[in-house]
C-alpha cells in the first residue's frame, strides 16, 4: 500500500490543484475574477435563499378551477350545437365533473347525440402518442339527458397544460421584476416552485403571482341604475363591479366581453401628458385594433369600463372611435402600480387560480448573519480538530491535517463546479464533515498502532494498516452514504443542500484519506526509513 | 512530545458483563422516550403543523416581548407564541393554522405586519399551508424508514443477517431516544430535526459498522473463541477509534452550536445528542445483541479448544 506507481501520484496532485482551482474563486470578488484569464474557473458557490435572502413560494394550481372552467367551455359549446340544428332542450347544466342537457323530442335524442359527440376530443399531445385516450365521454339516460363527463385523463391533461402555460406566464411576469435569476419551475403534477433571490419586498411579488390579470373591456350599463342593482337583483346580462379606489366606487357592467386582453400586442408604463399622473399605454394587435375601432365607433359617448380580474381599473367615457387601437388607462395609479399592471398586461391571463400553499422569505440581513457565524462556526471547530489531531498522533496527526485541508478544498470545488446550492444546513454538513473526516485517519492510524503492537515492524504495521482499514472505512461510509441520499431525495431546498455537502464530504474524505494522506505518509517512510512507530 | 491517549493501550473492559445493566437501562430509556412523545408529544414546528413563523428585529436594543405579544393576541390569530431568538431584539413569532384554507395563512402575514408596522425588521417569513405540512410529515417519516431499510439490506449484503438487524435495532434505539429527547426537552421538532435524525442514523451506522466489520474479522480468525470474548476484544480494539472520533465531531458540533446562527441550533443540539446516544448504542447495544441474535451457535461455544488460537501475526 505505501508503493505509488508516478502516474498515481500525478493523478492524486492533479486532482487536488483542480479542486484547489475551482475552489479558488469564492475567494474573489466578481470583479477581480472578470479580469482573470478565460481559462481559469470561474463559478462560484451558489447560495440558497436562506443565505443571500429572496422568497420561495410554492404555488397549486387549483384543479377544481381549470375542471370549472373547461366545463363552462364545454357548456357553451353543447348550446351552440343544439341551437345550430333547432333542437330543443332544458336544464342545461354542470354537475360534478360533467355537463348534462335534457332533449325535450325524444325523437331527436339520436341527432343529438351524433352532434354532442363531436364535441367528445381525443386528448392531445398525449405522452402515449394519442393512445386514443379521449377527454370526455358521452353518455345517455333513458329520460332523455345526454351527460358528457370529463374523464380522469382528460382533466389530467388540462391540469398539465394549465401549469404549463401558467409557468410561462409566470416567467414572464417575474422576469419584469428585474431580479437575478429567478427559478421557475414544476414540483409534482400540479404545482409551480418560484424562487427569487434577493428580492426585499415579498408582498408585490405574492400580488404579481397571484392576479390572474384577465383583462376586460366591457360596457357600462347606463340603462339600470347602479344602487338599485345592489339593494335589488342586478340585470340578469350585467353585474355589479367595484374600483380599487378607497372607498370603492360600484359600476354597474354588462357581462358581455367586447375585446380581451389576449389580444394586447404592447403595453407599457408612462405618464399622462397633461396631468403628469402616471398612466398605461397600450396597443391592440390587429384584430384587436379593428374590433376595438368598430366597438368604439358603435357606441360614442357611452363609458366602458377596463376590468382586471373582477375590479374595474377605469370607466372612461368614448369620445370619439378609437380606430389606430392604441389608448391609454388612467386610474389612481403610482409609478409601481402603472409598472405592474403593464406588466401583468404584457404577460397575459393566467389559465388558472393559482394559490399560495407554502412561503418561505428570508430577508439579506439574516442570512449574512448566518454566513458570518457559520464561517466563524466553521474556522473554529476545524482549529480544534487540528489541534487535538496533532496532539493525539503528531506528525501523523499534521499529515492527517493536511489531507483535511485538501479535504475541505475538494469539497468547496466540487460545490462549485457542481453549481450545487449552499445553503445553512449546508454550512453545518461541511462543519460536521471536518469532524467526522478524520474519523477515516482515526481509523487508519489506531489500525497502524494496532499491527505495530502485535509484533509487525514500523514499515509492514504501516502498510497493514492502510490496507485493512480501507473495506472498514467503506462499509462505514456507505451507510452514512445511504443516508444522505435518501436526505438528498427527501427534497426541500435547505435540507436538500445539507444532503448535497454531506455526500460530496463522504466521498472526498474517503479519497483524501487513501490517496493524499497515505502520499504523504509514503513519501515520509521513503525518505526517513523509520524503524520506530511515531504514534 | 507525548502524544495524548485518551484510552490507554491495552484497555480491556468487560462490555459484555455490562449488558446486564445496559439492556434493562435501554429498555427503561425507549419506553420513557415513547411515554414522553406519548404525554407531551412533540413541538411540531410549522413544517408539519401548518401556520406562520415571523422572525423580526427591533428597532429598540431590548425587544418588549409583552408588548408585541399583547398587540399580536389582540389580533385573535388563536395561538401565538413570541420568543426571543439568538439576540435581545430579535424576536420570534409563531402563529398557529388558520381557518378558512390556504389564503387565510397569507392574510396572517399581512395582519402582523400592518400590526407592527414598518419599524421592525422581517428577517425572516415563512408560511406552511395545511396541505403541504401533511405531505412534509409523511415525507420525513418516509425518508426515515427507508434510510433504516436501506441499510438494512446493505448490511445484509455485506454481513450476516444478525449484523444487519442488530445495527438496525441499536440505530431505531437512538432515533427513539432522540424523538424522547425533543419531546422532553420541548424543542421544536421541524424538517431540520428530521435532517438531524437521518445523521444521527448515518452517525451512528458509521461506528456500529466500524465495531462489526471488528467482529467480523475477530470471528475468522479465532474460530474456537466464545462469542462474548470476541465481542469484548473487538470493542476494546476498536475503542481508541470510538472515542477519537466522536471527540472530534462533537468538537465541531460544539463550535457550530456556540458560535452559529440561532436558525440551527436545535438541529446542532439534536446531533452533539446523537453523537453520545450513537456511541453508546454501537458498544452497549449493537454488539451485545449479537449475543441475543444467536450469531454463533451455542455447541461452537461449548468445545473449548486451548492453544491453537493464534495471537495475530
Amino acid at each position: 500500500m505505501l508503493h505509488f506507481a508516478r502516474w498515481k501520484v500525478g493523478l492524486i496532485l492533479l486532482t487536488i490543484v483542480f479542486g484547489l482551482l475551482f475552489a479558488l474563486p469564492n475567494l474573489f470578488s466578481e470583479k477581480t475574477l472578470s479580469s482573470l484569464p478565460d481559462w481559469l474557473p470561474k463559478q462560484q458557490l451558489v447560495l440558497g435563499l436562506d443565505l443571500q435572502g429572496g422568497s420561495h413560494i410554492l404555488l397549486q394550481v387549483e384543479e377544481a378551477g381549470v375542471i370549472k372552467e373547461r366545463l363552462e367551455v364545454l357548456r357553451g359549446d353543447v348550446r351552440s350545437v343544439l341551437r345550430e340544428d333547432k333542437i330543443g332542450y332544458t336544464g342545461l347544466a354542470i354537475k360534478d365533473n360533467s355537463v348534462q342537457v335534457r332533449v325535450r323530442d325524444v325523437t331527436k335524442l339520436e341527432e343529438a347525440r351524433t352532434k354532442v359527440r363531436t364535441l367528445v376530443q381525443p386528448i392531445t399531445q398525449s405522452l402515449l402518442g394519442g393512445g386514443g385516450a379521449l377527454e370526455s365521454s358521452l353518455e345517455t339516460t333513458e329520460d332523455g339527458v345526454l351527460r358528457l363527463t370529463l374523464t380522469p385523463e382528460g382533466i389530467e391533461s388540462r391540469v398539465n397544460a394549465a401549469v404549463s402555460q401558467s409557468i410561462e406566464v409566470i416567467r414572464r411576469r417575474v422576469d419584469e421584476l428585474g431580479t437575478t435569476e429567478p427559478s421557475i419551475q414544476r414540483e409534482g403534477n400540479s404545482r409551480i416552485l418560484v424562487q427569487v433571490p434577493g428580492l426585499q419586498d415579498s408582498d408585490r411579488l405574492k400580488t404579481i403571482l397571484q392576479s390572474t390579470a384577465k383583462l376586460t373591456f366591457r360596457l357600462v350599463d347606463v340603462s339600470n341604475s347602479v344602487d338599485e342593482a345592489i339593494t335589488g337583483r342586478p340585470p340578469l346580462d350585467s353585474e355589479v363591479l367595484y374600483s380599487a379606489d378607497d372607498p370603492p366606487v360600484p359600476y354597474l357592467v354588462k357581462k358581455r366581453v367586447l375585446i380581451s386582453g389576449d389580444e394586447l400586442d404592447d403595453a407599457q408604463p408612462t405618464f399622462d401628458q397633461q396631468t403628469n399622473e402616471p398612466v398605461v399605454s397600450f396597443r391592440f394587435n390587429t384584430s384587436g385594433a379593428r374590433k376595438f375601432g368598430r366597438v368604439t365607433q358603435q357606441n360614442v359617448g357611452l363609458p366602458f369600463a377596463i376590468v382586471l380580474d373582477d375590479e374595474v381599473i377605469s370607466a372612461p367615457r368614448i369620445n370619439e372611435p378609437i380606430l389606430g387601437g392604441s389608448g391609454i388607462i388612467s386610474g389612481s395609479f403610482t409609478v409601481e402600480s402603472a409598472n405592474d399592471l403593464a406588466v401583468l398586461m404584457r404577460a397575459g391571463a393566467l389559465p388558472a387560480d393559482l394559490t399560495i400553499i407554502e412561503e418561505r422569505t428570508v430577508g439579506p440581513g439574516l442570512g449574512k448573519d448566518s454566513i458570518e457565524a457559520g464561517e466563524i462556526a466553521g474556522i473554529v471547530g476545524a482549529i480544534a480538530v487540528v489541534v487535538f489531531m496533532f496532539l493525539s498522533y503528531g506528525l501523523f496527526g499534521l499529515f492527517a491535517n493536511l489531507a483535511l485541508i485538501a479535504n475541505i478544498t475538494l469539497i468547496l470545488g466540487a460545490l462549485s463546479a457542481l453549481g450545487a446550492t449552499l445553503t445553512l444546513p449546508g454550512i453545518a454538513g461541511i462543519v460536521l464533515t471536518v469532524g467526522m473526516a478524520v474519523d477515516a485517519n482515526v481509523l487508519i492510524y489506531e489500525r497502524i498502532r494496532e499491527e505495530n503492537r502485535y509484533g509487525r515492524s514500523t514499515i509492514a504495521a504501516i502498510d497493514a494498516g492502510y490496507s485493512r482499514a480501507l473495506g472498514t472505512i467503506l462499509d462505514a461510509n456507505i451507510t452514512t452514504f445511504i443516508a444522505a441520499i435518501i436526505l438528498f431525495s427527501l427534497g426541500s431546498g435547505p435540507v436538500r443542500g445539507f444532503a448535497v455537502t454531506l455526500a460530496i464530504g463522504i466521498v472526498t474524505t474517503v479519497f483524501s484519506a487513501f490517496t493524499f494522506n497515505r502520499l504523504l505518509v509514503a513519501g515520509w517512510v521513503k525518505s526517513r526509513r523509520p524503524s520506530e512507530l511515531p504514534i | 512530545m507525548k502524544p495524548l491517549r485518551l484510552v490507554p493501550d491495552g484497555t480491556n473492559i468487560r462490555f459484555m458483563t455490562h449488558r446486564r445493566w445496559s439492556f434493562p437501562l435501554s429498555v427503561v430509556l425507549i419506553v420513557a422516550s415513547l411515554a414522553l412523545y406519548g404525554v407531551f408529544n412533540l413541538n411540531f414546528g410549522i413544517d408539519f403543523k401548518g401556520g406562520t413563523l415571523i422572525e423580526i428585529k427591533t428597532a429598540e436594543d431590548i425587544a418588549d416581548l409583552g408588548d408585541i405579544r399583547g398587540k399580536l393576541n389582540d389580533l385573535r390569530l388563536g395561538d401565538v407564541e413570541v420568543q426571543e431568538f439568538g439576540a435581545p431584539n430579535d424576536v420570534l413569532i409563531r402563529v398557529e393554522t388558520q381557518e378558512g384554507g390556504e389564503q387565510a395563512q397569507q392574510a396572517v402575514v399581512n395582519q402582523v405586519k400592518a400590526t407592527l408596522g414598518d419599524k421592525v425588521t422581517y428577517r425572516r417569513v415563512e408560511v406552511v399551508g395545511p396541505r403541504v405540512s401533511g405531505e412534509l410529515a409523511s415525507a420525513g417519516s418516509i425518508a426515515v424508514l427507508s434510510a433504516l431499510f436501506a441499510v438494512l439490506v446493505y448490511i445484509w449484503f455485506r454481513f450476516e443477517w444478525q449484523f444487519a438487524l442488530g445495527a438496525v435495532m441499536a440505530t431505531t434505539h437512538d432515533v427513539i431516544l432522540t424523538i424522547g429527547m425533543f419531546a422532553a426537552l420541548g424543542l421544536e421538532f421541524n424538517l431540520s430535526s428530521i435532517a438531524a435524525i437521518l445523521t444521527i442514523v448515518g452517525y451512528s451506522l458509521n461506528d456500529t459498522v466500524v465495531v462489526y466489520d471488528r467482529i467480523r474479522e475477530n470471528l475468522r480468525k479465532y474460530k474456537k473463541k466464545e462469542l462474548k470474548d470476541i465481542l469484548d476484544l473487538s470493542i476494546n480494539q476498536t475503542l481508541s477509534r470510538t472515542v477519537l472520533t466522536s471527540v472530534t465531531t462533537l468538537l465541531a458540533l460544539g463550535s457550530l452550536y456556540v458560535l452559529g446562527s440561532a436558525v440551527i441550533k436545535s438541529f446542532t443540539f439534536a446531533m452533539i445528542w446523537g453523537v453520545f446516544v450513537g456511541t453508546y448504542s454501537s458498544v452497549f447495544m449493537a454488539a451485545p445483541l449479537l449475543i441475543f441474535l444467536k450469531l454463533r451457535p451455542e455447541h461452537m461455544q461449548e468445545q473449548k479448544d486451548e492453544g491453537t488460537e493464534e495471537a495475530s501475526a
